[in-house]
């Protein structure tokens, strides 16, 4: 009976693993001449225009142009899966460098592609071993929005701020009238797991910046914290002036800061470009963006942080005329009437190719009105940033201390910087070693 | 039909097949892919390299969040299955006795379960975090609370469970045992230590394990009520590798290979429960 049994499983593995061959490794047919488009789109809020734009080249040029849309959060799970598949993604996209490495053998060498040559500037760009791997699409300002009307409820005005120490009496002031005002300086800081980004991320860039400027790099292996000081100053003016107690911003998310300043709640809140469409209606007179202060020497002449993470990658996998029909498809994308009339007013994106129109959206003329007035901007150096573990240790640091704002918690958060730093670039060195 | 079945091996092989197949193609082969992919670095199914045993090494070398997830996980799963055997079936008890409205209150009692892990979570979140707020802290605010609320949301949600199997065991106790029990003069407590129970043991043995591997393989109550908050303080098993699969860059393997052990982890200890409770079971 026992040898009867397993001559059946043995049997029955073969009959399986030769289906599930059959199933997985016959695929090559199918895809004709001209090949076709798989996109896999990265940003939710604009899944129905890329849809759109997607059906409008297939009418005009008879390719077959799909888009996927992954949800919030889940691009890379979604990608990952994606691409082990016969019918991969032909065209996706990294986050910068650090996303790169890990994606970097499935991306198709775009130096000297229609695509690159669009491109107003070379940074725009994302190069590995002299390679173009990436075409940056999408550029995007963030900084300090500011309710303009609320602030001058307060008796306040833009022309007093000029640095941190001015934001902060104005800030300061506001908190201690808060009752008699009826809002509070900043929104919460938002600070619930997963939802860390504006501080982890975002705010956390300018210490980077500062410290990658001061030593004129551009990346390091070891971060040494120069300006974590002038990240305090301005992280304890958020929580400590903000709608909330500072011990329960861990249980709030940015969903609830964006809902705090739309409802007239507070005067500030940090964000960028793309939280637009959320707060229009207060009125565009009544918006504006400032840069984040943090008190370093000179920041007078500082703009807004302005730069890119978002970079489309072609799949070097995908079959030669799918690479070709990507190629095209992109390089119509960006040049069509089409292509940029919907770049720039539907997804409201700033894209940095040569035939691009002008974006609708306010902020981003006012991070213009800011370099045109002589301010330097600040580079996005958060695509440096070691790994999303980094990112989510500081993080909850970053919690940790508001729960409970002392030395030790401080230093934890120093700790999770500085010591986190090398320690996360030692871990993806090792992962990536051969 | 048995004897046609033995006698011929052909009917054998036909009837097995489909659910032999369905097995191998849900179960063994990805099992055994997975396992295969704990001894590689790789970033999809497709690359994968082979590495050995460095995944398994890098996780002994001070995976410092793993071990503590481990014995988080371990001192959750203890609680969890007492509390809700416990309390099963005491509400067990109660909803056999003979009083009206019994199906409903086992209806309402059953209720938890057919939501799912992540709305529960979320909304026991809300109310937690809605009478911690007076006290200006929040469930995140150190690891206990967050112990103590996946216990309150694990233990309402598994009771009605639990309880439906119990409910079924008590029903099979035969009433003349305890009829001839109380003539010969035994009390409540006795019928219930002397006969209930072990008459009970195999429900009592498939509850526990359950509740048992239930509470190791916790990941969305944990991920939606407090997403291992503070600081990885709250950070159970399942959720553990799941953040080393995806927040570092080439971890997959690790985390392929945490994934390894936690199923010989939870196979062990299933196994030890079972052997044991099974033990007790009269016969």
């Amino acid at each position: 009976m026992k040898k009867r049994l397993a001559l059946i499983l043995a049997s029955a593995m073969l009959v399986s693993s030769a289906v599930c061959s059959l199933a997985s490794c016959s695929g090559n047919g199918g895809s004709d001449a001209k090949g076709h488009v798989y996109y896999l789109n990265f940003k939710p809020e604009q899944d129905a225009q890329w849809q759109d734009l997607a059906a409008k080249y297939t009418e005009e040029t008879g390719i077959q142009v799909d888009v996927l849309t992954a949800a919030q959060g889940t691009y890379e799970t979604t990608l990952a899966s994606e691409i082990a598949k016969t019918d991969a993604p032909t065209l996706f996209q990294v986050n910068g460098p650090v996303g790169l490495a890990n994606w970097k053998d499935y991306c198709y060498d775009l130096t000297g592609s229609d695509i690159a040559g669009e491109l107003t500037s070379d940074s725009f760009a994302l190069k590995a071993d002299g390679k173009t791997y990436g075409i940056g699409y999408v550029i995007e300002t963030y900084g300090i929005i500011v309710n303009t009307k609320l602030l001058a409820d307060s008796g306040h005005s833009l022309d007093e701020i000029t640095n941190f120490e001015t934001l902060k009496t104005v800030v300061e002031d506001i908190t201690a009238r808060k009752k008699e005002l009826g809002f509070s300086a900043f929104t919460n800081a938002s600070l619930k797991e997963g939802e860390w980004w504006r501080m982890q991320t975002h705010l956390a860039n300018l210490p980077v910046y500062y410290e990658y400027k001061a030593d004129g790099i551009g990346s390091t292996d070891a971060i040494k914290g120069t300006y974590l000081e002038n990240y305090k100053n301005i992280f304890d003016l958020y929580i400590n002036n903000a709608t909330c107690d500072p011990a329960i911003v861990d249980s709030k998310t940015v969903g609830d800061a964006t809902q705090e300043f739309a409802d007239g709640q507070a005067v500030f809140y940090q964000n960028g470009t793309w939280a637009y469409n959320d707060i229009k209606d207060l009125g565009d007179e009544n918006l504006q963006m400032i840069p984040i202060y943090t008190g370093v020497e000179g920041e007078e002449k500082q703009a807004l942080c302005t730069g890119c993470e978002n970079y489309w990658c072609v799949n070097a996998n995908a079959a030669e005329e799918d690479v070709q029909a990507t190629l095209d498809f992109l390089k119509w994308v960006v040049t069509s009437d089409a292509g940029t009339t919907s770049l720039a007013d539907e997804m409201a994106f700033v894209s940095p190719f040569k035939s691009a129109k002008e974006s609708s959206n306010p902020f981003v003329k006012q991070a213009n009105d800011y370099i045109a007035a002589g301010k330097v901007p600040v580079d996005w150096t958060f695509t440096t940033m070691p790994s999303e573990q980094w990112k989510n240790d500081l993080g909850a640091a970053l919690a940790a201390y508001c729960r409970k704002q002392n030395d030790t918690t401080w230093g934890a958060v120093q700790e999770a910087f500085v010591d986190g730093w090398a320690k996360e670039v030692q871990a993806a060195k090792e992962a990536t070693a051969e | 039909m048995e004897k046609i079945m033995k006698k011929n091996p052909l009917y054998f092989c036909l009837f097995l097949l489909p659910t032999l197949l369905a097995f191998m193609i849900g179960f063994v082969i990805p099992f055994g892919m997975g396992i295969y992919l704990s001894f590689c670095k790789f970033n999809t199914m497709k690359d994968t390299k082979w590495v050995g045993i460095s995944n398994y090494v890098q996780i002994f070398q001070g995976d410092d969040a793993f071990g503590h997830a481990f014995w988080f996980t371990a001192l959750f799963a203890v609680i969890s299955t007492a509390a809700i055997n416990v309390i099963a079936f005491m509400v067990a008890v109660l909803l056999t006795k003979n009083f009206g409205g019994t199906n409903f209150f086992r209806t309402i009692f059953f209720m938890p379960n057919l939501l799912g892990g992540v709305l529960l979570g979320t909304i026991w979140k809300i109310l937690f975090n809605g009478i911690l707020v007076s006290m200006k802290q929040t469930l995140t605010s150190n690891a206990t609370y967050g112990f103590v609320g996946l216990l309150i949301l694990m233990i309402w949600q598994q009771v009605g469970y639990m309880m439906i199997i119990y409910v079924a065991g008590l029903q099979g106790v035969p009433d003349d045992l305890k009829e001839a029990a109380r003539i010969d003069g035994a009390n409540d407590k006795q019928i219930l230590f002397q006969i209930t129970i072990p008459l009970v043991m195999p429900s009592i043995s498939m509850c526990t394990f359950l509740s048992i591997t239930n509470g190791f393989k916790l990941f969305d109550q944990n991920l939606t009520l407090t997403g291992g908050e503070p600081m990885h303080n709250t950070e159970m098993l399942a959720l553990n590798i799941y953040n080393t699969f995806y927040s570092r860059v080439g971890y997959k393997g690790v985390g392929q290979a945490k994934a390894v052990i936690f199923f010989l982890l939870v196979g062990l200890i299933a196994i030890i429960q079972l052997r044991f409770t099974q033990s007790k079971e009269a016969d």
